[in-house]
């Protein structure tokens, strides 16, 4: 067994892999495995009463939207929501013969993106819209790309590996001109920053439990009312057969607290976060010589810092920078896959090797300062330490400082 | 065993001082070698090389389940499982271009160039003790740590790191590391070079290491039932060179015309079945020569000579000798070292003369010198002078 203090005094900023489950989330979710323990089907008090508790979250999730509670549907995550939104859309279309065509961009999560494929083998028609250096897409070209038969346009939210926001409202207001379904992926923007289906004109969105403090194997799928989206899921009469399967009623609890502890604390999260992720980012431009922050120059979620280190590879920074104690990701992170390097970040523009001496740190409600100024402390010398051995840094004619001088941080 | 090691409980720029790499296969040499640093309370660091995607060519997977083979997903696991059983931090990291680039399309290139190649002396000189040492480096090892048998010294007079065979000789293999460098040398350990494979296997009990009954693989890693000709055929294949086997003459040293062969690579010097013809006597492959694209085949006793060169030369334990010297020369894995004068020739080469003939010295192998125990050098077979007796 690991020493579990080993893992107390570490400090954590891959928080957009997931986050430990909020406490009050999980004094929430205790009662429903124990004496709450009915299924939320049945007739009985212990039935009723888990009932009452589903609905009740549905209400919280429905409330951080923007949406209506009969507009929610809980899934086991992110994956199987943007599955069923992306399948329940285009599948009968597909088995009605008619000819379908889909828009979604390059920077999609595998979710979204191996989902697309999967249907273009059955016969659908995708167009990926590329981004901009920022991560953005053209509206122009989603405008020219929109055809008579396109039925479904996918354009996440906020990226995972970036932060970047994509403007919901604009690309909402061309999907209800041209009558398209339009799906968000908001796995990495609802709890971080405001999320209105409302306002944006989304039919479809997904978001998952543990990017927000709740526990992993819970998510949900906003359906707005009216929008034409088949089961995928088949089974019993639960959640009006729309996505059967006996309810997770503590993990759906659990989802439920955690989106309205996000909402409350929405603003204040987000600028204190903010606030830190600036620092941190700031500090590690100022103190590493040739590194850039990436996807900087647009709206971001106030979490996410994606900084290129020149010279050096993301996967040999991540575990030396876990040897001393910090926690950070690179985007493609796939512990036994190919190398290849993140999809999103060749998207903006990156070279192969750019995007490999790329890193992904991402902050979280219970990042404190210290943690930040211990980075701070802990990322230059390491990153220095890899240049040294690294001979396309060394190639490339740039001069190290014997130290990385620390610079202020304001 | 887990209280002795000493990793820093609280975030902190220095890396844990002393840190070893241990390059974990998930077999049970490697891993008891992370149980042996920890029991002298070094602190460790496990890496898993990802070296070759299983996925790739699925027609040479068997049936069978695709256990006990190079970056299966189970060795990877038994190496993650060792670590958490021991309580050391571990990580995959991939080298799976490296791998391609500098084993797997040259011993492709070797074979279809009509030679023998050992993949295995070009994984461990520039995968192993290259970019995985340098891996090692960068994120705070000083060392790096294999399951080898075999040993290093550092030489009093010389300052030289000497590479020794391994005390049990049923399981030295010093003669695939014959490429490496002083500066690898310096950085590398091999804790089992003073054990016996059973002293192995007892310690891994002892420490209840969950690998510690695993089989031995043999196989070369990438290559799935060792069948390396379906190999050869498929990569080719999806490397987009349209596959035709080169057919071509197999011919008698006097040049007579005896056969035809169906591609230089499924012939190796010394082979006797599968030549697709009989006569009155057993019959072998003498030489392959790729610039006629033939086979040339004979009788045993022309199997056997005494002189060949060597190329791309390393001398490790000692510094390039001015004059011959009197030394035992191994010309591949299963061959007893046999007393030989070599001789170093400019660029890199050298020249090597048996006191007695050796059967089947074949281009592409490697041959090992040693003094004793002591590997005084390594190179390639080189394919010109070997069939001269």
């Amino acid at each position: 067994m690991l020493d579990s203090r080993w893992y107390m005094q570490r400090i954590y900023l891959d928080y957009n892999a997931t986050t430990p489950v909020d406490p009050a989330v999980l004094e929430a979710m205790l009662p429903y495995f124990g004496g709450e323990f009915g299924n939320a089907s049945s007739i009985h008090t212990f039935g009723q009463r888990a009932r009452a508790a589903v609905e009740t979250a549905r209400e919280q999730v429905a409330l951080l939207l923007g949406a209506r509670a009969q507009e929610i549907v809980f899934t086991s995550g992110g994956t199987e929501s943007d599955n069923h939104a992306i399948f329940g859309v285009v599948a009968p279309l597909l088995e009605a013969k008619a000819p379908v065509h889909m828009i979604t961009t390059a920077i999609e999560h595998e979710a979204v993106l191996h989902t697309c494929r999967a249907l273009e083998q059955r016969g659908a028609r995708v167009t990926v819209l590329a981004v901009s250096r920022d991560g953005l897409i053209d509206l122009e070209e989603l405008r020219n790309e929109i055809r008579p038969e396109t039925a479904l346009l996918s354009v996440m939210h906020a990226n995972n590996e970036l932060g970047t926001v994509q403007p919901l409202e604009e690309i909402g207001r061309i999907a209800e001109q041209y009558h398209l379904v339009f799906h968000t992926d908001a796995v990495q923007s609802a709890g971080k920053i405001l999320v209105d289906v409302e306002a944006g004109r989304v039919d479809l969105l997904a978001l998952s439990g543990h990017k927000i403090g709740a526990p992993k194997g819970v998510g949900a799928i906003f359906v707005k009312s009216g929008a034409r989206v088949r089961q995928f899921l088949y089974g019993g009469h639960h959640q009006r057969g729309f996505r059967p399967g006996t309810e997770n009623v503590a993990g759906i609890v659990g989802l439920g607290k955690a989106a309205e502890l996000a909402r409350l604390a929405l603003h204040e999260d987000a600028l204190r976060i903010a606030s830190l992720r600036d620092r941190l980012e700031r500090g590690l431009l100022g103190r590493v010589p040739d590194s850039r922050a990436n996807g900087s120059a647009a709206p971001r979620t106030p979490n996410t810092s994606n900084v290129t280190f020149a010279g050096i590879e993301g996967e040999a920074l991540v575990i030396a920078l876990d040897l001393r104690g910090l926690a950070c990701s690179t985007g493609a992170a796939c512990s036994s896959g190919a190398l290849e390097p993140s999809h999103v970040l060749t998207a903006i523009g990156l070279r192969a090797s750019e995007a490999r001496a790329s890193v992904r740190f991402s902050l979280g409600r219970r990042t404190t300062v210290q943690e930040i100024e211990a980075a701070l402390e802990i990322v230059p010398p390491a990153v220095a330490q890899l240049r040294q051995l690294s001979p396309s840094y060394r190639k490339a004619g740039r001069k190290l400082p014997r130290t990385a001088k620390p610079l202020p941080v304001k | 065993m887990a209280e002795q090691v000493q990793f820093a409980t609280r975030p902190s720029a220095e890396p844990p001082v002393g840190l070893v790499a241990v390059a974990m296969s998930g077999g049970v040499d490697s891993s008891t070698v992370a149980a042996l640093l920890l029991e002298h309370g070094r602190p460790v660091v496990g890496l898993t090389m990802q070296l070759w995607n299983q996925r790739r060519l699925p027609e040479l997977q068997g049936d069978g389940p695709a256990q006990h083979r190079c970056c299966s997903l189970d060795d990877v696991y038994d190496a993650k499982r060792v670590a958490q059983h021991l309580n050391f931090p571990h990580y995959v990291v991939n080298f799976e271009e490296q791998f391609e680039q500098r084993v797997v399309r040259p011993f492709v290139d070797q074979y279809l160039a009509g030679r023998t190649p050992i993949a295995c002396t070009n994984c461990n000189t520039d995968v192993k003790f290259a970019p995985l040492l340098r891996t090692a480096r960068q994120i705070g090892a000083e060392r790096l740590a294999t399951g080898h048998y075999a040993r290093i010294r550092r030489d009093r007079w010389s300052g030289r790191h000497q590479l020794l065979r391994a005390r049990d000789d049923a399981k030295d293999q010093s003669y695939f590391l014959w490429g490496l460098t002083q500066e690898q040398l310096s950085r590398s350990e091999f804790p089992l070079g003073e054990l016996t494979k059973e002293e192995v296997r007892e310690l891994a009990r002892r420490v209840n290491l969950p690998v510690a009954e695993k089989p031995e693989s043999m196989e070369l890693c990438f290559v799935p039932n060792g069948n390396y000709v379906q190999f050869i055929h498929a990569y080719e294949q999806e490397n987009g060179r349209s596959w035709h086997d080169q057919e071509g003459k197999i011919t008698t040293e006097d040049g007579t015309v005896v056969g035809r062969h169906s591609g230089l690579h499924h012939y190796t010097v010394g082979q006797r079945k599968g030549l697709g013809f009989t006569t009155g006597k057993p019959i072998y492959v003498l030489a392959i020569d790729p610039q006629k694209n033939q086979v040339i085949v004979g009788e045993d006793q022309a199997l056997w000579a005494r002189q060949f060169e060597i190329e791309s030369v390393n001398w490790v334990s000692i510094e390039e000798p001015q004059t011959p010297l009197r030394a035992e020369v191994k010309i591949r894995h299963k061959h007893e070292p046999a007393a030989a004068v070599v001789e170093a020739l400019p660029g890199l080469r050298a020249r090597v003369v048996f006191d007695q003939p050796q059967r089947a010295i074949t281009p592409g192998q490697a041959a090992a010198i040693y003094r004793g125990d002591v590997l005084l050098a390594g190179g390639w077979i080189d394919r010109r002078h070997n069939h001269t007796v």
